[in-house]
């Protein structure tokens, strides 16, 4: 679960790792009001105003800006909150920015990449840092990889201690007396708050120098949210997709793509085979859609309401094997959702595994028009022949 | 000959009493495991299954009446991590982990427990492994699983089932299928299980089904260039899939370029690996490979 700059700077600072101070505004009204707070409490004529959405590349889409004076920041937070924020992350749809952070201005002297995550291979969290902050840092690993430093951390292997001094030395920090500590602390933030990714870009050192996070971006695992209370609320379901939304609801995983034919699968792996197919037969898949291990009447009703939401699809391609699940009950359930949801798309379907031929049977004595397939092959052919 | 199980692997289920253990605990005896108890702590003294199974507290005192080669978890994911580290501690050979949801933190501590310890752990977040005929622990319908001489491993449930469907249909049956995992940190790594197909005699042919995001195809593909030399033919999911957004499994989410599919086909490509252009065709991609 992706959370907001604000939220996340809030878990560093319960670390006590020094942040680019600030608040958050979420109306209009409030703008003038906190810019004066801001310059008060942090004795900064000059703040900067920043978008508060979880994609990426806010400041080159114009959500950042810095603000001179109180008139220009004025000016800034109204333009930028409410705005439609594009970024290279949001799509050419964009989003719309519903609160704002404006913070205190620093006077910056350098500035740092940072980030810790989980490195699958290693078995071990990774430090990645680099000289080269505040840009894009896939850019500067593609040209100057020299300039990223990796080093790891696990209990048995890597003590922490050796990777903190080894970003110390790599950022040339050795003469502040208080970078091993606040390393340190964000490497507890990055555990304990159960963090996939935490990034902080940049990370600065100001003129009068302090190490300071500038920003930071945070991903939590979703499957530790049930023993972390204060995360779990900084969840914005503002921020998802609402047909996605509405799927996890109904306890469906679902992703939506921009092709044309729906897919709905039991299993993630074989989901991704089905949209892999629909491609190689040159059609478009529309969606992820894994229905799970059981796959019953009202998860296949369900699963067609959230396929048929979106207004491009215009084939649905059922692929179940059913396993523990018997396939002449999937046949039943989809016969009955395709009647009490009135389709007016084609369907395909293929069930293999426990009683499919029975199921095949079913689904073509039916008096409902759908088509059905033997293997996936077919299924796919047939799936991508309705729509061109 | 298979790997890991056989009919003679005696096995115990932790979380018996719920749902989805009892529901499976039948299942695995229907098709002739050999399940001898169950753990649920604070359930001790009563009995599972049609079979009257006894329910213990603990492993450690199913041991004193029991000889356990295996176990397997149907714990909520909460609990999950505890369960295998309780497992470990028992010094249990085989560990086979079903719950899906475990918090990454804790897999790591169970990672580096594992690592100090001579347990085998298989998943979590997987359908467990079947050897035809035989035995079966965890979810795989037994049903479409006959014997014969191709082994099968897989990062996917129901893409496990798929294969072992084709491959039953083409005519060369199979020995074990391993469910591996979708988790971003799992027991078992693909090498992990191809050592073991190696070592058996029975299993003329691996097909090994991965998957976006990691690295573990691409190890595995290194890693058979230069020490396997039974057939292998690859399928990998999720060509169609986009950056990062996460595929269902935890662990199936692209976030570099090495993780992508087309990435990991052409890795197995070089090493000489039969990669399958469709999930259609890894039966016949295989039965063309043997009989060459």
């Amino acid at each position: 679960m992706k959370i907001h700059e604000f939220q996340a700077k809030e878990l560093l600072s319960d670390y006590n790792v020094p942040i680019q101070r600030g608040h958050v505004v979420y109306s209009s009204n409030e703008i003038e009001k906190t810019i004066k707070k801001v310059q008060n409490e942090f004795n900064s004529d000059a703040v900067v105003v920043k978008a508060q959405i979880h994609a990426g590349g806010r400041g080159k889409g114009g959500g950042v800006k810095f603000c001179p004076s109180k008139e220009s920041a004025i000016k800034s937070a109204n333009e930028i909150l409410g705005m439609n924020l594009i970024t290279h992350q949001t799509g050419k749809e964009g989003k719309l920015v519903n609160q704002i952070l404006i913070t205190e201005a620093l006077d910056i002297k350098k500035e740092f990449y940072f980030a810790l995550m989980f490195d699958r291979a290693k078995n071990a969290d990774v430090f990645i840092v680099s000289t080269e902050g505040g840009v894009d840092i896939e850019e500067v690993a593609d040209k100057t990889p020299e300039k990223i430093v990796k080093t790891w951390v696990n209990n048995d292997t890597y003590p922490l201690e050796n990777a903190v001094n080894t970003i110390i030395n790599a950022l040339s920090l050795n003469s502040f007396n208080d970078a091993f500590e606040i390393f340190t602390n964000i490497y507890n933030c990055y555990s304990n708050s159960d963090c996939n990714l935490l990034e902080i870009n940049p990370l600065v050192i100001t003129e009068d120098q302090k190490i300071i996070a500038l920003d930071a971006k945070v991903d939590i695992d979703s499957n530790a949210l049930f023993r972390q209370e204060k995360i779990a609320k900084f969840h914005d379901t503002s921020e998802e997709d609402p047909l996605e939304l509405k799927a996890s609801e109904y306890g469906l995983n679902y992703i939506k793509l921009d092709g044309n034919v729906g897919c709905m699968v039991n299993g993630a792996g074989l989901a991704m085979a089905t949209m892999d197919i629909v491609k190689h037969h040159g059609g478009e898949p529309a969606n992820f859609l894994d229905v799970g291990g059981a796959a019953n009447v009202d998860t296949i009703k369900n699963g067609f309401k959230i396929i048929l939401s979106d207004p491009n699809v215009k084939s649905v391609l059922i692929n179940i094997f059913g396993g523990i699940v018997r396939c002449d009950r999937v046949a039943n359930g989809v016969i009955q959702a395709v009647k009490e949801l009135n389709l007016n798309v084609g369907v395909v379907v293929r069930l293999q595994g426990t009683n499919a031929k029975l199921a095949k049977q079913i689904l073509d004595e039916s008096d409902i028009e759908l088509i059905s397939a033997e293997t996936i092959d077919e299924a796919a052919k047939n799936a991508v022949g309705l729509v061109s | 000959m298979s790997i890991l199980l056989n009919k003679k692997t005696s096995i115990l289920v932790q979380g018996i009493t719920g749902s989805e253990g009892l529901f499976h605990a039948q299942q695995m005896l229907d098709y002739g495991s050999k399940v001898v108890c169950g753990v649920t702590p604070g359930k001790g003294g009563q009995t599972a299954t049609d079979n009257n199974l006894p329910v213990f507290n603990s492993i450690e005192e199913a041991q004193k009446e029991f000889s356990i080669d295996a176990t397997v978890i149907f714990v909520p994911p909460r609990f999950a991590a505890n369960a295998i580290l309780e497992a470990i501690n028992q010094n249990i050979g085989l560990i086979i982990c079903i719950s899906e949801g475990i918090p990454v933190r804790d897999m790591k501590k169970v990672k580096s427990a594992l690592d100090k310890s001579s347990s085998i752990l298989i998943g979590p977040n997987c359908p467990g492994l079947i050897t035809a005929e035989e035995s079966k622990i965890g979810i795989t319908p037994g049903f479409i699983c006959k014997k014969g001489s191709i082994g099968i491993l897989s990062r996917s449930g129901t893409l496990t089932y798929e294969a072992v469907d084709q491959i039953v249909n083409v005519g060369l049956g199979m020995t074990t299928a391993v469910g591996i995992g979708g988790d971003p940190i799992i027991g078992s790594s693909m090498i992990d299980i191809l050592k073991h197909f190696a070592d058996d005699d029975k299993t003329k042919g691996v097909v090994m089904i991965g998957e976006i995001g990691g690295s573990m195809e691409n190890e595995a593909a290194e890693w058979i260039k230069n020490n396997f030399n039974k057939p292998v033919v690859s399928f990998i999911a999720g060509q169609t899939a986009p950056k990062g957004k996460r595929m269902g499994h935890a662990g199936a989410i692209i976030s570099e370029g090495s993780e992508t599919a087309d990435a990991k086909i052409k890795i197995l490509k070089e090493c000489g690996i039969s990669v399958a252009k469709t999930v259609s065709e890894i039966g016949e991609t295989m039965l063309k490979l043997i009989e060459e």
